[in-house]
């Protein structure tokens, strides 16, 4: 067999994954997993092996359910053909192991550096030097923003190519946020320090990356949590969705300069993060997720102060969608701006929310369910046509069915703690993809073990991941007045990106 | 269009906390942490702390460097509670350092004058995230929605730190930030300010000695203020701003 096909949070034994040639393996992905029509990468990344490189790929298939890993092992000098020049979707991915490994790829349309890491291949390369596309013409203009930003944002750098007010291209560049972070997760060597680098990866996405690394290591240590706290994590996990959402609507509305959106929704998302604090002592949710355990089991109590607060929240969060989705103000600055058609969003593999708002039915909540996702069937939420608006009224969407979700999930716990079983050692030798829908879309969690049990690789993905370009691409032919809007309307993750 | 606008208004009610000095938060925020005298095993607690903020003899918790996840309260209940007192600023770093339950305060003799006479009632800050997560970013963006306002003091945040009286640093300054934190920190006129937001900033939280940082910009200049937490909760960082430039009262 040229892959083994998995389910997401299986362990397996690393040797299991099939090694091919590159011939075979680029073969294998372009001609067979590729073509169909449910697949996409969800990982592709080198890990140091003895002779060379590994490169591992995991290819989900959303219909079947299952994932196909395979992998092949390369020398750093090589130059590959690369997969991206038949795949858009790969580009990232390629860049990626290029600056980390130095292997070249041959067709690969922009070969660029990803995030200028501390392990890079070439260390003479500065993030000041980034090659930026440039044209040649009296009349066009460049306009460079970042990497600090007008607002409270994360750093990054937009340069833009434009013909007056029109934006041609734009380039986004990144690594500003860079922090070391998967080697610090082999550095760390306490599964608490582990647990809190996971809600550091992105602080506006804790319960997504926490629950990620936890059903990756529970995986690891063959562990099973209880109903109960399965049912808490995914709890957790729609919560952070109906407060993030929450908040980038008034983000969308300041854009846009509507006051009365941006202050309700600014005010109806504090309820919400304030829910975290009363269960968790912490607005974020830090310290909510732990593997094999929790430190705040939920409590008849606690689900009854969500159920008023939601009671008091849902009113006044529909009056004002309404108001704001019917106002023609707002309309004329979010309809048919940035537009990422849904060829494109499934060509450049983009993923979650902002994938869904460009009518790809992709969730991972619905295509590769984990814990208490496997007991229902989640439909997927779309919206037809990628524009500004769709990605608004996705956020409106997802926040009514979460809190539907969420009402239900009150209906099936039974707030029993979770039994207290130790984690035990992580078995040798193993490989785990651990997939969950957080708010911004897909997140992929692979880990992998040594002889003795211990973490040997980590990698991390973000959805921000697949999506930057995505952004890119949206706001091409758009008035570059209309990026700050386009941005918000994505609302990716730079210190997901940037690891 | 214009009586739906009025009963959305309506709806809203008052939303503003009228004294953000004294308000309790809700639910079981974990702010300052008190510790008592009760014996214990304190290296196991010492080895449990993810980033080395607790050291003994007598126990010690440095807020500088403590992530607040509590699992040193849940480890050892009777030695150290964490308490709702979102005042955790201080201008002098060893404040930081909690050993038993007093209050952290900013040291008033230790302000600069220029910074009361100043900024007691004007204070224009620039946000400056250098590798922060984003949690911290987005509380100091709420520090101004209509809930804590912190723009009723005069304080707020400028787009441009040529408009700015000072700077606030957020996340553990990574070396491919370096530079523009420095370049956007010259740009600041003087006199000026500077406020590290977050465990990330103050210590690297879980991210110290990461070869991805370089804080050397923190060897160079003076800190007026630091605000702990994992992220800072708005009220901890409108606090400790109000406790700095208004000084004593």
């Amino acid at each position: 067999m040229d892959y083994i096909t998995i389910k997401n949070n299986q362990r397996i034994a690393f040797a299991e994954i099939p090694v091919l040639d590159y011939d075979t393996f680029y073969k294998t992905l372009t001609d067979n997993l590729l073509n169909q029509s449910d697949a996409h990468c969800v990982n592709y990344y080198g890990v140091q092996a003895d002779k060379g490189v590994q490169l591992i790929c995991c290819i989900a298939h959303d219909k079947a359910q299952n994932i196909s890993v395979l992998s092949t092992i390369v020398s750093k000098s090589d130059t590959l053909q690369s997969i991206t020049a038949t795949y858009p979707a790969f580009h990232l991915f390629e860049r990626e192991i290029h600056e980390n490994f130095g292997i070249g790829f041959s067709g690969h349309p922009w070969l660029k550096p990803v995030r200028y890491p501390h392990k890079a291949a070439d260390r003479s390369a500065t993030i000041a030097d980034y090659p930026f596309y440039k044209i040649d013409s009296e009349e066009l203009h460049e306009v460079g923003v970042g990497p600090i930003h007008a607002g409270i944002i994360e750093p990054g750098h937009f340069r833009f190519i434009c013909n007056g007010e029109q934006i041609l291209h734009l380039e986004i560049q990144l690594g500003y946020q860079h922090r070391g972070i998967e080697t610090l997760f082999l550095q760390k060597n306490n599964l608490l320090q582990r647990a809190t680098l996971a809600e550091n990866i992105a602080g506006d996405t804790v319960i997504g990356h926490s629950t990620a690394f936890a059903n990756a290591w529970e995986s690891l240590c063959g562990f099973t949590p209880d109903r109960q706290l399965q049912i808490e994590r995914a709890f957790a996990l729609e919560n952070e969705r109906i407060a993030i959402h929450t908040g980038d609507l008034s983000g969308i509305c300041t854009d846009i300069a509507y006051q009365l959106g941006n202050s309700v929704f600014g005010r109806l998302r504090t309820p919400v993060i304030n829910y975290f604090q009363r269960w968790a002592g912490n607005r974020f949710a830090k310290g909510l997720i732990r593997p094999g355990k929790t430190n705040f089991g939920l409590t008849a109590d606690l689900t009854k102060q969500w159920l008023e607060m939601i009671a008091a929240y849902r009113p006044d969060f529909v009056e004002m969608a309404n108001q704001t989705f019917d106002l023609p103000s707002v309309l004329s600055r979010i309809e048919r701006t940035g537009i990422v058609e849904p060829e494109t969003a499934q060509r450049i593999g983009m993923v979650g929310m902002a994938a869904r708002a460009s009518n790809v039915a992709r969730d991972i909540r619905a295509s590769h369910p984990w814990g208490y996702y496997t007991s229902i069937q989640y439909q997927p939420v779309t919206e037809p046509v990628g524009d500004v608006y769709c990605r608004a009224r996705i956020r409106h969407d997802e926040i009514l069915r979460s809190i539907d979700m969420m009402t239900e999930m009150i209906d099936s716990m039974d707030y029993k703690p979770q039994t207290a079983t130790p984690l035990t050692k992580a078995a040798a030798d193993s490989f785990v993809v651990s997939l969950v829908e957080g708010w911004r879309g897909e997140i992929c969690h692979c880990a992998i073990t040594d002889a003795n049990g211990e973490l040997k690789h980590y990698k991390i993905k973000d959805p921000s991941f697949h999506n930057w370009l995505g952004l890119a691409l949206a706001v091409r032919n758009n008035e570059i007045s209309d990026f700050p809007i386009c941005n918000k309307s994505f609302d990716l993750s730079y210190s997901g990106h940037d690891l | 269009m214009f009586i739906n606008n009025l009963k959305i208004l309506f709806h809203q009610g008052k939303q503003f906390i009228p004294d953000v000095t004294t308000t309790e938060v809700p639910g079981v925020f974990r702010g300052r942490p008190v510790i008592t005298d009760v014996a214990c095993n304190e290296q196991q607690l010492i080895d449990l702390c993810p980033t080395g903020a607790i050291s003994g003899n007598p126990l010690r918790i440095d807020l500088g460097r403590c992530t607040f996840c509590g699992e040193c309260a849940f480890a050892c209940p009777e030695k150290i509670r964490f308490t709702k007192d979102y005042k955790l600023s201080s201008n002098i770093r060893e404040r930081l350092v909690v050993s038993g339950d007093q209050p952290i305060e900013v040291d008033a003799d230790k302000v600069r004058a220029e910074i009361h006479k100043l900024f007691g009632r004007s204070l224009k800050l620039r946000e400056v995230s250098a590798a922060g997560d984003n949690s911290c970013e987005w509380e100091l963006n709420a520090t101004s929605n209509v809930n804590f306002d912190m723009g009723r003091f005069g304080i707020d945040f400028v787009a441009s730190p040529r408009h700015a009286d000072g700077i606030v640093v957020t996340g553990p300054i990574s070396e491919n930030m370096a530079e523009a934190l420095e370049i956007c920190y010259q740009a600041t006129p003087d006199p000026k300010i500077l406020i590290l937001a977050g465990t990330d900033a103050i210590s690297g939280g879980i991210f110290a000695n990461s070869p991805a940082l370089n804080r050397s910009f923190l060897d160079k200049y003076k800190v007026d203020l630091y605000v702990p937490g994992n992220p800072v909760h708005p009220l901890a960082f409108v606090n400790g701003v109000l406790s700095l430039v208004r000084g004593k009262k």
